[in-house]
């Protein structure tokens, strides 16, 4: 039933077949943009007059020096830090997000994963995937949920995808701290988001997995929106992507790596201190 | 769907199996219907302690499974009881007055006899009028919606408010704990207008069942209790397994992820904390004839959160711990308070267990909590285990204590 | 007439201060002797001289004299002709010598004259009396003459007060002699002038007896009549409905027989049962009659037959208390005076609303200071540790039960008091360490479960305390210098416990201030509050700091409770009554900081006094608003008033 039509297969995912998504998917539309968005804790200016756009699809690095408003700037769009000015606006009908609850900024399709791996650590991989699964999220959509043969498809081919398929049926808890890192990438994937939010996802994984993981992200960017927080610069470099520096809560540069590592502002914030 | 359930919850039949033995045990051992071993008054006990497990197992649910100490849910459950009680006082007194009132020359008016219950009911807090609460009293059917739409209405609104304004943890117990307090000292006002602290009294004589003797009463009751305590048990059961418990589990342990997938946690919370709520109702409104009196006492935070002890003796997190600790905690609390347990002589000084029970009943409360969070219900897990070894290892006190042992999607 | 002598005995005893030579005869005996004709029988009109003599002579035993006199207790001793104080023993009188009481023999029944003044001269004597007692040396006696006169004024003893005032030498006494005065004149003042100017006077008071009296001019009584009396001094005409309901306004018509009394529900049936015959009654069958129309018409045919008084329908009646007029008359005729006295009176009850409000402050400031003393170590403990902890109650107890303690051991009260708060501190420091080492260090990061831990230490104490102590309140009683209040003026007062607990909060908010931010430990407490994983690397032992934190909390626990036991009882269940309220407090308040307790303190203390106010006879009302408004606050502000803000207030 609905699900026939929610439950499509994973963009990028080779095994899956062409984009039967509804939407419309010009070529780099914007899909997000923040424009001058600034916030203060206490008198201190996290963010400062923040001005940032993404289109779909689209591969976006950002990095910064710590404090320099990343985490923040995620805060913000997935709506659990309300900006004190600025103008956060999504999609087509360009309609903002600063007046939705979290829930509902995630069902408008945006998806985050966190730096420190949030999993559900009591409950198995399969019940993890299957509850980031894109359905009715509604209470009672929820408590009259009924498997389905499609939705089962689903799981085992995202569990392919972040090789966790051999683990479907173990708790969380128990996974290593890199299978939990791929098991939140997974939930990511499943969720099915326009617009994926990543927080430094190459953390505590293997050269082989931090290339996996490399792949995966720039296959999703076929499709999707991407950003990817990162501090680890080579990382940023196998991306190959337009990359953002933030300092101080506010852009500082923004264009191919080459070309803001060249930046002598950049280099004076990296290196200067 | 059934053999789903049932294999989300294994307990479900043993669970089933077991209440049924011992409803026929019961039975069979009844004034009413069987030898008269047990008295009338210790099956009317039994039938309370039943509402009791049902009780608790909506508390395991919304605290177990969904993480709210909510330190209100023996105030929903003094509630169904008011509703319920609320008509058997009113019919019942409305049969007293009409047989003394057709001896008289002139036949009452309706309001005539109107007046007279009231001045029934009401001559302790001295007055002589129904309050508008009554308004609903003389129907059987709009006091038994009463039952739940008073505790669910309650719930739902106190929850809204509290669930809105991201009130998490410690402040929602507290809060819950405020609203109950609120609602007790309200209740013992006498211009409450529901007789103060006197309560409501005479519930466990039913309306026009008054050549019924009492020994029947209490075993129609007791497997009226029993029944309810199963379809609670099979209803959350339903309701923690599957999707539906993966995303109350989920909430209690990492409200904000869950957020972010794009779940609306308050709505979820607050279908929880009403659905529980309403089952506290009714297991309060077939708990209260069988007590026979209810008063705002009954209501106090304390009531509470003895619950909430109950619960994690029994073992939070699973359904059959807590109705093992409420049935446990309960009979051995009556069995110590009521001069049952035998009084130990040290010589020096004699330990009289009246006196000192609920010093035990602290104490082993705090070595349960610090000793065996998993509570009485860890002592399954310690069979299973011997039985079938887990090939996984363990998460933690807490997380462990809520693993399913067969998870599907 | 009377008011004419006493303007004589007046003027007599305004002679007090030069007194006449003259008149110095020597003793009371003496006196009494020059006039032995008008004491043995004395007349309204004949004994002014008497009394100017008795005034003037400025003798100590006149004014018992003029009490026995008045009270029939003063003989004639027929033999020598003497006055003495006699009363009756046996056959005979015990006699008293006149002038000093001393015992003076006895004497037999037929040489004893017994003297009865009759009414009038008894009131002119009691009139000199009030001038004798309004200017008594004793300062007692002169403050009970004023509270007899302030208890049941009357006009005849305006002119003695009056003329005490100005040898009056306590400025205290004089300045309620003044208004006494005032409040006389205006009562029962010569003439319109002098009484409004009088009650112009009274505006700018507030005590309990001006109000009194203002109100007794001002008493008013129903009236009913066809028509408004024309020269009547109408306090207000009552309406229909607001004022005045309909079945009040009728039965005032019928207790004053201006229309028939109305039949009762209950008064028809009686009527009916009594004519049942046959099974009907005016033609009703009796099973017809629980129909309410149908007593109507039984009734009609019995009022027909004329053996009832008729029917009183709703109709008649709203067409009788239409056709009257209700109304409140003053007691007193002019109504220049009930005007003037009705301003003053609303300036008086102006001043004294405001005054309220002071001494509602009062109370409310020394409430929050019980629960700023309550609540502060409970805040400072789930501040630092994110502990709940619902022990806090028995601490409280704890601290109260030390100070009893130490009472049955101290016989001083005021040592006994010195010795215990540092010992509730210590005792209850004690308990907090011990309970925070056994118990809540192994539940940190789980306060859910660490609540109902503790919870189950609260019964236990409870229940230990109930074991030890019994189940009866046991008295804290507080030194001398502590009963008694601060009394400002009728309106505002408070008892001197209340301040002392205010000083103590203040104390206790000094030195927990000082604590946090001058010491060491108190640098450690808030960078353990901040960040605890941050202070643990830099060297702090948050194991430490969480132990001393707790002690400290449980310590002042401890101390509130000696406060709370010395204007409350001391009982096993004193912690449970406050422990709500303290979570109220921080929760109202914010978490974790002392100035957010202060606050959450005020406003929760504010709030309690403020709602008594509106509804006083309701203390259980009170606090089911109070805890509904903290529901609704927390909608407003969900981490209380003085909330942590950014990121470190965490999720």
């Amino acid at each position: 039933m609905t699900e026939a039509v929610l439950d499509r297969p994973a963009p990028g995912d080779k095994t899956a077949g062409g984009d039967a998504a509804p939407r419309r998917r010009d070529r780099r539309a914007t899909l997000l943009e923040l424009s001058g968005v600034s916030v203060s804790f206490d008198g201190f200016r996290a963010i400062n007059n923040l001005s940032f756009q993404i289109g779909e699809p689209e591969l976006r690095a950002v990095i910064g020096p710590n404090g320099a408003g990343k985490t923040t700037f995620m805060d913000i769009v997935t709506g659990k830090t309300r900006p004190d000015t600025g103008r956060v606006t999504w999609g087509e009908r360009n309609v903002s997000l600063l007046k939705m609850s979290e829930s509902r900024i995630a069902r408008e399709g945006i998806g985050r994963k966190f730096q420190k791996p949030t999993v559900f650590e009591a409950q198995t991989v399969r019940e993890n995937l299957a509850m980031a699964l894109r359905n009715p999220r509604g209470p009672l959509d929820v408590l009259l949920h009924r498997k389905s043969a499609a939705g089962a498809r689903r799981i085992e081919e995202v569990a392919h995808e972040i090789g966790l398929a051999e683990h479907l049926p173990r708790i969380a808890g128990e996974l290593s701290h890199g299978q939990k890192q791929w098991l939140e990438i997974g939930m990511l994937l499943a969720q099915d988001p326009r617009l994926l939010l990543v927080d430094e996802p190459a953390a505590g994984m293997t050269p082989a997995e931090r290339e996996h993981t490399t792949d995966l992200l720039k296959r999703l960017a076929e499709r999707h929106a991407v950003v990817v927080v990162e501090h680890d610069m080579e990382f940023v470099r196998r991306l190959d992507c337009k990359v953002t520096v933030l300092h101080e809560g506010s852009v500082l540069a923004e264009g191919s790596l080459d070309h803001v590592t060249a930046n002598p502002q950049v280099i004076e914030v990296y290196l200067g201190r | 769907m059934i053999r789903s359930l049932v294999r989300d919850t294994p307990s479900i039949p043993w669970f089933l199996g077991i209440l049924a033995a011992f409803c026929l045990g019961v039975t069979l051992l009844s004034e009413a219907t069987g030898t008269g071993a047990l008295s009338t008054s210790f099956v009317k006990t039994l039938g309370k302690t039943l509402c009791l497990c049902l009780v608790a197992i909506a508390m395991d649910v919304v605290w177990g499974y969904c993480g709210i100490l909510s330190l209100g849910h023996m105030a929903f459950f003094g509630l169904g009881g008011y509703a319920i009680g609320m008509w058997l006082m009113y019919a019942r007194t409305e049969i007293i007055v009409a047989e003394s009132l057709a001896s008289a020359t002139i036949p009452p008016t309706p309001q005539e006899v109107e007046d007279a219950i009231a001045t029934q009911i009401f001559g302790v807090v001295g007055s002589n009028e129904f309050p508008w609460l009554w308004a609903f009293a003389d129907s059987f059917v709009l006091q038994l919606a009463m039952v739940v739409l008073v505790p669910g209405l309650l719930a739902l609104v106190f929850g809204w408010l509290a669930f809105r304004s991201r009130v998490t943890g410690v402040y929602l117990s507290i809060l819950t704990q405020a609203m109950t307090l609120a609602l007790s000292l309200y209740l013992f006002q006498n211009d409450s207008g529901l007789r103060g602290n006197n309560g409501l009294s005479g519930l466990q004589n039913l309306p026009g069942l008054g050549a019924v003797p009492q020994s029947v009463v209490s075993i129609t009751f007791f497997w009226a209790s029993a029944l309810a305590l199963a379809a609670g048990y099979l209803l959350f059961a339903w309701v923690v397994s599957g999707k539906m418990g993966s995303v109350i589990r989920g909430i209690r342990d990492d409200e904000a992820r869950v957020r972010f997938l794009g779940y609306h946690v308050e709505g979820f919370k607050l279908f929880v904390f009403t659905l529980t709520a309403i089952v506290a109702g009714l297991a309060g409104a077939l708990y209260y004839p069988q007590a026979g009196i209810i008063n705002p006492a009954e209501i106090a935070p304390i009531a509470s959160i003895y619950l909430a002890v109950w619960v994690a003796i029994g073992g939070r997190g699973r359904l059959y711990g807590a109705a093992i600790g409420a049935a446990f905690v309960s009979l051995l609390s009556s069995w110590f308070t009521g001069g049952g347990a035998p009084d130990i002589d040290l010589g020096i000084y004699e330990i009289r267990w009246t006196d000192w029970w609920l010093v035990l009943l602290g104490l082993s409360f705090v070595l349960v909590t610090l000793y065996a969070p998993k509570g009485i219900g860890g002592l399954v897990d310690l069979i299973a285990e011997r039985r079938a070894p887990r090939r996984t290892g363990d998460v933690g006190p807490d997380a462990g204590a809520l693993r399913k042992t067969e998870a599907a999607e | 007439m009377c008011r004419a002598l006493i303007l004589l005995i007046i003027s007599a005893l305004v002679g007090l201060a030069a007194p006449r030579a003259d008149a110095q005869s020597g003793t009371l005996q003496d006196i009494l002797q020059t006039h032995a004709g008008e004491v043995a029988d004395p007349g309204r009109r004949t004994v002014g001289p008497l009394m100017e003599d008795l005034a003037g002579s400025g003798l100590p035993g006149v004014a018992r004299f003029l009490e026995r006199w008045s009270d029939k207790q003063v003989v004639r001793n027929t033999g020598d002709g003497l006055f003495y104080y006699g009363t009756e023993d046996g056959d005979g009188y015990a006699l008293a010598d006149i002038a000093t009481d001393e015992p003076a023999g006895r004497a037999a029944a037929d040489a004893i004259e017994e003297i009865r003044p009759n009414g009038g001269v008894r009131r002119v004597i009691a009139g000199a009396l009030v001038q004798f007692q309004l200017s008594d040396p004793d300062r007692a006696a002169r403050v009970a003459a004023l509270d007899a006169i302030a208890r049941r004024p009357a006009a005849d003893q305006l002119e003695p007060l009056r003329a005490s005032i100005p040898d009056e030498p306590d400025p205290a006494l004089r300045a309620r002699k003044d208004r006494l005065a005032n409040l006389l004149t205006a009562r029962f003042g010569a003439d319109t002038e002098t009484r409004i100017a009088a009650i112009e006077r009274l505006s700018d008071a507030i005590d309990l007896e001006t109000r009194a009296g203002l109100s007794q001019i001002l008493s008013a009584e129903r009236g009913v009549a066809v028509n408004l009396p024309a020269d009547a001094n109408v306090a207000r005409v009552l309406e229909i409905g607001s004022d005045l309901s309909e079945a009040d306004a009728y039965s005032q018509l019928v207790e004053a027989d201006l229309a028939p009394p109305p039949v009762t529900n209950a008064g028809i049936r009686e009527a009916l049962a009594g004519a049942m015959a046959g099974g009907r009654v005016g033609g009703v069958p009796r099973a017809d009659l629980s129909d309410p129309a149908a007593r109507t018409r039984a009734y009609a045919a019995l009022a027909e037959a004329g053996t009832v008084p008729p029917l009183v329908t709703p109709e008649d009646r709203a067409v009788a208390v239409a056709d009257h007029v209700f109304y409140e008359l003053y007691n007193e005729p002019d109504p220049a005076v009930t005007d003037a006295a009705s301003a003053a009176l609303a300036e008086v009850e102006a001043r004294v609303g405001r005054h309220q409000v002071l001494d509602l402050g009062l109370d409310a400031i020394s409430l929050a200071s019980i629960y700023f003393l309550a609540a502060i170590g409970l805040a400072i403990t789930f501040g630092v540790m994110g502990v709940i902890n619902m022990a806090h109650g028995e601490f409280i107890m704890i601290g109260a039960y030390t100070a009893y303690v130490v009472q049955t051991i101290v016989p001083n009260y005021t040592l006994s008091l010195v010795v215990a708060l540092p010992l509730a501190f210590a005792v209850a420091f004690g308990a907090g360490v011990a309970l925070e080492r056994l118990v809540i260090r192994h539940l940190y990061h789980r306060p859910l479960e660490t609540l109902l831990a503790t919870f189950g230490i609260s019964i236990a104490l409870q229940q230990l305390a109930k074991n030890i102590f019994g189940t009866q309140a046991r008295p804290l009683t507080a030194p001398g210098w502590l009963d008694g209040a601060w009394v400002l003026n009728d309106v505002v007062a408070i008892s001197n416990i209340r301040i002392a607990i205010f000083a103590l909060a203040l104390v206790f908010l000094a030195v927990l201030l000082l604590i946090l931010k001058r010491t060491r430990l108190g640098l450690e407490v808030r960078a353990v509050t901040q960040n605890p994983g941050m202070a643990g690397s830099m060297g702090i032992d948050p194991g430490r700091i969480n132990m001393l934190t707790f002690g400290l909390g449980s310590g002042i626990a401890g101390v509130a409770g000696v406060a709370i036991g010395l204007y409350a009882q001391v009982t096993s269940e004193m912690g449970a009554n406050y422990i709500v309220q303290s979570f109220m407090t921080v929760v109202v308040g914010g978490v974790g900081n002392v100035w957010g307790t202060l606050a959450g303190a005020t406003l929760i203390g504010g709030l309690q006094k403020g709602i008594e106010w509106f509804n006083p006879s309701n203390t259980l009302a009170a606090q089911t608003y109070m805890i509904l408004f903290i529901i609704l606050f927390i909608q407003i502000r969900p981490k209380g008033i003085v909330a942590l803000k950014g990121r470190a207030a965490g999720d």
